[in-house]
């Protein structure tokens, strides 16, 4: 998910253009779901690879049988697609399914584009974690989408350089400090790992393992916690360690990022599950080096940790055939045979707490093959994942973050400042958009 | 209108014309221009050289090996390119070749047309349509993407190939280039002579002032076929099936795969690399049109 300038640039260009053509839009339509019968199409925008041969399976399976064909549209990630789906949603032409990461969800439901599907899904709930699932109703009695994967965040480390340099595996923050300030005295030129400024999800991630809430409502107003004591303490904490310097302050995923873990001069990474895929590519030379621990806690004892990316699938509110959608999407994130095809083709982490521990599963990534408990450890940690709190405007914290965050980082300056600039715009925007905010 | 030396002007050959004017004192080499050029040309050739070197690279010496040290991956990288998802590469390539390709076409025709008939006749509203259009210029085509999509919605054509070429077809700075370029290459004179001689006007156009439009028309074709060639946000509200998709959009896809999928650097590298191959053949082909000067002995005053 890094986060590009050319992303952003889109994005709000979208927006502001969408502002300004939302007057001439004509008030929202109720396009009920109607049970009907003969042959149903749809159209569904993904950008999981791989995904049409899992569509297949059921244009060939149980959609045959109920005549409902699905037809993958690859799209790009990111922000830019949530504009692009309420762009065709102005037009009333959003597809019938689109994926979602769990962030977006609120943006979309708060512009009327996705469908309430909870009496369509059967008891597709009964699959998933209850913090899971929480995040596809908003706290409201309606579904607005299955979830799909998760990104339970873990910590990572490379094992023969920790054994090198006498360090242990931190179990808390505290040690987490100590660690790096050890390494630093050992190896003055190497780093435990980097705060990356350009990386919203991790820091939201973080926040929400420090118990953070982000997002909540009161009766019909939003309430914004971005600079809450928890998310102070992460800032605070990550904000030091770059001071002191610690820990590098470069952002991820840059061809320096890459090298910095190939070559070693990073030794750890606090990611999420999907961080064997990225070190593949990152830093190939290390292949077999690396650990995944617990995330550290914040305090001793406890087993929480936060989550990084994760996306769902969602029926839209133009479509005509919304039960049949979401017959698909519940078949896609629920049934045994779709699950597997998405971890070998896809190469996702499921969200179905029964299939993080199937199939594709019981064998660790290739990338791990020195540590054979990995999917066990992980679904053991997924389940810890504190709960979300997600709100109409992620996107416009998450591009402050970056903005803020990224000066704070690189001056190497207060990130105590930076969160409160995140929280002030975060209402400010809110605000402006019709929100009602209470402070 | 009669002077030479304005209507010289927009030619890129007149300068040449005037350095040889001047008697030949003493080689001497402008120190401050030359350097300057010197470092505009490392600064726009940098990021070229980048590409090409890198798309010589395997994915495990992307990241590892020396930025500037050429890898061994190409033919790899070229066969893994081919081989993604049944060669969509390919697809995208001939997508923005028709993009750009018919677009621009379908454009300097509109501009040459417009731009002819704004720079020679006279009629009611001329200057005032001008300046809309020259306010249509300001405009930056990025803010029009939204709302050309409700239109076209309207009129249920959007995700087809016609979405991305109908609003790239009229473009105001063409016309306005156009314009600016007719009125200052086609002398009133050699019209007036045509209409003197019983030439129709369709006749003097296509015979007579095209001919000397053409190096202002070729720039118009250029610019234009740059433009849509490197379009991105059109294309991208305007179409869904990516087998529609030029390669700025599919590049695209093949870098935001979700988090769960790392970017697929080398192909991106290597498509960016391939794409970039016929922009600089166009241009190396089509600038001998630049040299053309086709007004010097049109008219003698």
């Amino acid at each position: 998910m890094p986060n590009t300038k050319r992303t952003r640039l889109v994005a709000s260009t979208i927006a502001v253009a969408l502002g300004a053509t939302a007057l001439a839009a004509c008030g929202s339509s109720d396009s009920d779901s109607k049970t009907e019968s003969g042959p149903v199409s749809l159209t569904y925008w993904t950008w999981t690879p791989g995904m049409d041969k899992v569509v297949d399976l059921w244009n060939k399976g149980p959609g045959k049988k109920d005549q409902i064909t699905v037809t993958v549209k690859k799209q790009a990630s990111g922000d830019t697609l949530v504009t692009k789906i309420l762009t065709a949603h102005k037009a009333k032409k959003a597809p019938d399914l689109v994926q979602a990461e769990y962030q977006a969800l609120p943006t979309l439901v708060s512009n009327d584009a996705l469908a309430d599907i909870a009496k369509d899904v059967g008891d597709a709930k009964s699959k998933f974690a209850e913090g899971v699932w929480q995040q596809t109703t908003l706290g409201t009695d309606a579904v607005y989408a299955v979830p799909q994967d998760i990104g339970p965040m873990m910590f990572y480390y490379r094992q023969d350089l920790f054994k090198k340099y006498g360090l242990t595996v931190p179990t808390t923050w505290e040690q987490f400090a100590q660690t790096a300030r050890a390494l630093k005295k050992k190896a003055p030129d190497k780093d435990l790992t980097t705060f990356s400024a350009n990386d919203s999800g991790l820091f939201a991630g973080l926040a929400q393992q420090a118990g953070a809430k982000w997002w909540t409502t009161s009766g019909d107003k939003w309430k914004v916690g971005i600079n809450d004591a928890a998310t102070k303490k992460v800032a605070d904490f990550w904000g030091g360690l770059v001071k002191e310097g610690a820990i590098d302050n470069q952002p991820m995923y840059t061809p320096s990022w890459n090298k910095a873990l190939n070559t070693g001069k990073q030794i750890a990474w606090v990611s999420a599950v999907w961080a064997p895929g990225t070190l593949t590519t990152a830093a190939p030379d290390t292949k077999g080096k690396w650990a995944m621990a617990p995330l550290p806690q914040w305090s001793a004892g406890q087993s929480v940790t936060g989550s990084w990316g994760g996306s769902s699938t969602a029926v839209t509110t133009d479509s005509a055939h919304q039960a049949a959608a979401a017959k698909f999407a519940a078949w896609l994130n629920t049934d045994g045979g779709a699950l597997q095809a998405l971890a070998k083709d896809s190469g996702i982490y499921p969200a179905a707490t029964n299939a993080q521990t199937s199939g594709a599963f019981t064998q660790p990534p290739a990338y791990f093959s020195n540590q054979s408990d990995f999917y066990t450890k992980a679904a053991a940690i997924a389940k810890t994942t504190a709960p979300s709190a997600w709100g109409p405007n992620v996107n416009v914290a998450y591009a402050t973050f970056n903005d803020a965050f990224g000066a704070a980082a690189k001056n190497k300056s207060d990130f105590a400042a930076a969160l409160d600039k995140m929280q002030a715009d975060t209402v400010a925007d809110l605000k402006k958009q019709g929100f009602g905010v209470s402070q | 209108m009669s002077s030479l030396a304005v209507q010289k002007a927009p030619s890129a050959a007149g300068t040449t014309g005037a350095a040889q004017g001047r008697p030949p004192l003493r080689r001497r080499i402008a120190l401050v221009p030359t350097l300057t050029l010197v470092i505009g040309a490392i600064y726009t050739l940098l990021p070229v050289a980048w590409v090409v070197i890198a798309s010589t690279k395997s994915g495990h010496e992307l990241f590892s090996t020396f930025t500037f040290l050429p890898g061994t991956g190409f033919a790899d990288n070229l066969k893994d390119l081919n081989a993604y998802r049944d060669g969509v590469y390919w697809k995208w390539m001939g997508n923005s070749a028709l993009y750009a390709g018919l677009g621009a076409l379908l454009s300097t025709c509109v501009s040459a047309f417009s731009g002819y008939a704004l720079a020679m006749y006279r009629f009611r509203g001329r200057e005032a349509m001008f300046n809309i259009l020259l306010a249509g210029v300001l405009m930056p085509p990025i803010i029009l993407a939204v709302p050309q999509y409700l239109l076209l919605a309207k009129a249920d054509l959007t995700d087809s190939y016609l979405s991305v070429l109908l609003p790239q077809i009229l473009s105001p700075y063409g016309v306005y280039l156009a314009r600016i370029y007719a009125s200052a290459a086609v002398p009133a004179d050699v019209v007036e002579a045509g209409r003197m001689d019983g030439a129709s006007e369709w006749r003097i156009f296509t015979r007579v002032a095209l001919p000397m439009m053409i190096p202002g028309l070729v720039t118009v074709f250029l610019f234009q076929f740059v433009a849509v060639w490197n379009n991105f946000l059109l294309p991208y509200i305007m179409l869904s099936d990516d087998e529609k998709f030029p390669i700025t959009l599919g590049l695209y896809t093949l870098l935001e795969q979700g988090a769960n999928t790392p970017a697929l650097y080398t192909l991106v590298i290597t498509g960016a690399f391939l794409a970039v191959i016929p922009l600089i053949a166009l241009f190396l082909v089509i600038q001998r049109f630049w040299s053309l000067d086709l007004l010097s002995g049109a008219v003698k005053s």
